[in-house]
């Protein structure tokens, strides 16, 4: 099969591969460009391990052909913080022990990023209703819920502060 | 060193991060990051990728099989099919449970998903391209999908068996018939129940479903044909029967062969068991000399590897007319699917089941479980529960509701004459299992007391009044459980899986400078080991849980354990790891008795060092005595501080808990809402009071989904329907509710620490507790039984069936 000649941003940095044009965006990232934190879970879009953000929006990279991100923005879990510098979902998930085996966890905090971007403030009820499309078997949401809702205060306390 | 502004002895126990602390979990940092290391994640060069072709029948004969056209499309190198498996002995495999298993399609299929062909390419598209192109002529033949049926047909399934022979485990009565397993005293039991006051009967069903971890199994094996070493990177809950069994199943030494499990996304059970993708990778690595991953889809997940349950009960219980239980007798009809490969110790084909007398002092008991080959899926694995002990839970827990109506007693009450006394432990059951501890009567008051238990009824029998003047459609159900668990298999005297004792091991280095590794036979699927373990360790050697190090999952350096599953890591693991550590600290008393200069007997423990009885301004930390255990000769003894343990528990444990849940019902349209959930857990000694709510939340959270719409579900001709998410539910967090635990906290008398394990508690109690919830909120409208899930649709049909759309 041709393969297609692809550019796209992942975390800033300017990557290019060559994909055939059926090969999904969770391939190219895991197995091309070594981007391990978003996983598959289901291949059908309900689970949600595989979110990553793609211009601006979370998108299920294992519906989302290589192809289709030509150009685009991504930002993956890898993106949001570093080892020294943890962002602060990666730590309130932490601290609110919002993660178990971890599986979901980069795609959970990867759409919560997105979700606080678009709701600064959310209640609990819009936290559950944004968080719907990623699946936890481990923890039951309760502290993922929590985890959430305290990095938002903590990202409005650090905002404020700066202002 | 010994200054004045030493810092106190709580303080040095704080320090330490040891038991009863809510110690932030070490995973969490590379999890967060999104750099755990996942089977999937494991990439080696020239890895090649496998994947099936499956069967869309569930009863077939294969004809032929033509790979011609696959192995032309690009990319693929190789179809292994049970021919080309036969000249090693590996087109079929045995499994946990003593039977035997096909690895490929050997002349027929059994389940629609079955394995039928390896196709091994460069990548995992040229892969799917190959599996398309394989051309496979089956013939179809009759499907039995009902266990009930399979005892009556003249359709044998299992060709392979020798008719008339005995299974693993006794007679069969019938073709389809795979085992009878009692106990208890049948004609006592019949006995107390025929003359009992009142009796009730019901046919309880917990129906199949499935463990469903978000990572599916998976593997990577590599041969490593120049120095002849087999390693295999897995999803295995339990790596070291991985490599036992590999070496039994190859021929290859069991010294030339690694197995490893890195970071696993969840198991509850699902990743205990040895399928065909582990055997077809580690065959194709063979052959091809490149290692092979095979990493399986959802669908497979769901259709083919390890489902659960599937056990129809048939219950009898009687009781005085004031409500004492006097009898109970069982028969279950259990459904193992095509392969009995449930996973069970050995002599326990039924699991732990006989712990289904439960929390109640029942005087005579009997159990029978038939075991039954359908057209379905192999498996019956524990998921999240200690073997079978869900059902059990599950099963007298609706008995004793359908005792209370037929008493007309509150069934709150009920419970309450009935269970095991305080001073009645350890405690023989009426079943062979000897309780170690509990204090049922205290968890139940606390629970009853924390939802205001009399209100809840009154407000009940004021909804059920409103409901019938018309003024109200919803009706509310209080789902009451009190369970009793039995976990950490077990005594090596009674429990093994393939004649390997479920002992489990911890060694221990302690380095020079007062820090530690310790290794374990088990392997964290999430539970938190390398937390909660270090914090075990903490507290017997006084090093701090920051300073230790928890591996576990590499066969090379961990030593020889039967893993995690049925909550035995705690009880088992847990406990070699206390031991250990003890060890450490008597040979720490030695040195310690030397550097002091002093009597060994004159030195004692305290928090993190020996001090010299009646002089504690004298004493050495144990940072100081791992130095000099490396760095001074010590007359008659040896350098080096270091220690294993084996662990055989001589007991099970018994961990207990008290669940309520209230749940409001929409009779119209079938809709529930969970008003309340109420959990209090008694795991004995706790360890990590933020990992074991942790673990119940998710617990309750799988029984949500079993009891409210969870299934593996078939129709008439096998086929899977719902081997999907878009079928098979788990809940989102939209339908979760939050949950309330409390604790009360009653030791393992025999355990070293008292613990008892939990992680799987919630799972056993949730699904009565929710299950109890719908059929209570029907109960003043005649329900008495109704199966599992209880999803909108069956719950709308029990109200059309009781008359209430009007």
């Amino acid at each position: 099969m041709t393969k297609m000649h692809i550019k796209l941003n992942v975390n800033g940095e300017p990557k290019e591969v060559l994909a055939e044009p059926r090969e999904l965006l969770i391939h190219t990232l895991r197995e091309q460009l070594n981007i391990t934190g978003p996983h598959i879970g289901c291949e059908t879009t309900h689970c949600g391990a595989c979110t990553v953000e793609m211009n601006g929006k979370s998108v299920k990279s294992c519906t989302v052909f290589a192809a289709q991100a030509d150009g685009a923005e991504i930002t993956t879990i890898e993106g949001l913080g570093t080892p020294d510098a943890l962002h602060v979902l990666q730590q309130a998930f932490r601290e609110h022990h919002g993660l178990q085996c971890g599986f979901c966890t980069p795609g959970m905090i990867t759409r919560a990023h997105r979700l606080l971007q678009e709701n600064s403030n959310p209640t609990e009820e819009e936290v559950r209703f944004g968080m719907s499309g990623n699946l936890c078997r481990c923890t039951g949401y309760q502290n993922i819920v929590k985890s959430i809702l305290a990095a938002a205060a903590e990202m409005n306390a650090i905002k404020e502060a700066a202002e | 060193m010994n200054d004045m502004a030493a810092p106190t002895r709580e303080e040095r126990t704080a320090k330490l991060k040891g038991l009863g602390c809510s110690r932030k979990r070490v995973e969490d940092v590379r999890f967060t990051q999104g750099k755990g290391n996942y089977v999937d994640d494991v990439k080696l060069p020239g890895m090649l990728h496998g994947d099936f072709v499956r069967s869309p029948y569930a009863h077939a004969r294969v004809k032929s099989i033509n790979t011609e056209a696959a192995m032309a499309v690009p990319g693929v190198l190789a179809v292994l099919t049970a021919k080309d498996l036969e000249p090693l002995s590996l087109h079929w495999m045995p499994t946990l449970a003593g039977d035997k298993q096909m690895v490929l399609a050997d002349g027929k299929v059994l389940f629609q998903g079955q394995e039928v062909a390896f196709v091994v390419a460069e990548n995992r598209y040229a892969a799917a391209d190959g599996i398309a192109a394989v051309e496979v002529e089956y013939e179809e033949l009759p499907v039995l999908t009902d266990p009930f049926e399979a005892l009556q047909s003249d359709v044998v399934l299992r060709e392979d068996l020798e008719a008339g022979a005995d299974g693993a485990h006794g007679p069969r009565k019938h073709h389809n018939h795979i085992f009878l397993w009692e106990e208890g005293d049948e004609a006592a039991t019949n006995q107390a129940i025929d003359s009992a006051e009142v009796v009730a009967e019901e046919m309880v069903y917990y129906h199949r479903t499935h463990p469903c971890p978000l990572e599916t199994c998976g593997t990577v094996a590599s041969m490593d044909k120049v120095n002849g070493k087999l390693t295999v990177w897995g999803t295995f809950q339990a790596p070291h029967v991985v490599r036992t069994v590999a070496s039994l199943l190859s021929g290859i030494e069991e010294h030339n062969i690694r197995v490893i499990s890195p970071d696993i996304g969840g198991g509850f059970g699902n990743k205990v068991g040895v399928y065909p993708g582990y055997v077809c990778a580690i065959v194709a690595s063979i052959v091809t000399g490149k290692p092979v991953k095979w990493i399986e889809n959802r669908m497979d997940n769901l259709m083919a590897t390890a489902f659960a349950r599937d056990y129809w009960m048939k219950g009898r219980i009687s009781a005085t007319k004031d409500g004492k239980i006097t009898g109970l007798h069982c028969h279950v009809t259990a459904d193992h699917g095509a392969f009995d490969a449930c996973a069970d110790p050995t002599k326990f084909p039924a699991g732990f089941f006989h712990i289904c007398t439960g929390s109640y002092d029942i005087p005579v008991a009997y159990v029978g479980v038939d075991g039954v080959y359908t057209n379905k899926a192999p498996g019956g694995v524990a998921y999240r529960c200690s073997f079978r002990v869900t059902e059990a839970a599950y099963f007298i827990e609706r008995m004793i509701e359908v005792l209370a109506i037929e008493l007309g007693m509150d069934a709150a009450e009920l419970r309450r004459i009935n269970f095991i006394r305080k001073d009645q432990f350890p405690y023989q059951s009426a079943l062979g299992w000897e309780y170690d501890s509990g204090d049922y009567h205290t968890a139940w008051d606390k629970a009853l007391k924390a939802v205001g238990y009399d209100d809840l009824r009154k407000e009940q029998a004021e909804r059920v009044e409103a409901f019938k003047r018309g003024e109200t459609r919803k009706l509310l159900g209080i789902g009451l459980t009190h369970f009793t668990e039995i976990v950490g298999a077990g005594p090596v005297k009674n429990c093994d899986i393939l004649g390997m004792g479920m002992f489990d091991s911890c060694e221990i280095r302690i380095h020079p400078t007062g820090s530690a590794i310790a290794r374990l036979g088990t392997i964290s699927q999430g539970q938190g080991h390398a937390t909660t373990f270090a914090q075990i360790l903490a507290s017997e050697i006084g090093i701090p849980a920051d300073s230790i190090t928890i591996e576990e999952g590499d066969t090379d350096t961990a030593p020889y354990g039967l893993g995690t599953y049925g909550s035995r890591s705690t009880p088992v693991a847990g406990a070699a790891t206390a031991m250990a550590g003890r060890k450490i600290r008597a040979k720490a008393q030695m040195i310690a008795a030397y550097l002091l200069e002093v009597h060994d007997d004159d030195v004692e423990w305290d928090v993190d060092r020996f001090v010299v009885k009646g002089a504690p301004e004298r004493f050495k930390t144990m940072a100081e005595i791992a130095y000099a255990a490396y760095n001074q000769a010590i007359p008659g003894v040896e350098p080096g501080l270091e220690a294993v343990s084996y662990y055989d528990p001589p007991n099970m444990t018994y961990p207990f808990g008290a669940y309520i849940c209230v749940m409001e019902i929409d009779v119209d349209t079938g809709q529930h809402e969970i008003r309340q959930f109420y959990a209090l857990d008694d795991c004995g000694t706790r360890i990590n009071p933020m990992v074991i709510e942790g673990q119940v939340h998710g617990g309750l959270t799988e029984a949500l989904a079993i009891a409210m719409g969870q299934e593996i579900a078939y129709d008439e001709i096998g086929n899977v329907k719902t081997g999907t998410f878009m079928d098979f539910f788990l809940p989102t967090a939209w339908e979760t509710p939050n949950y309330t635990t409390d604790y009360t906290e009653t030791p393992s008398p025999h355990h070293p620490i008292g613990a008892k394990g939990v992680g799987e508690s919630p799972n056993v109690g949730g699904v009565p507790a929710f299950s109890n919830a719908v059929h209570d909120a029907f109960r003043a409208f005649g329900l008495r039984q109704s199966h599992m899930p209880h999803d909108q649709w069956r719950i709308w049909k029990t109200a059309q069936q009781l008359g209430l759309h009007g």
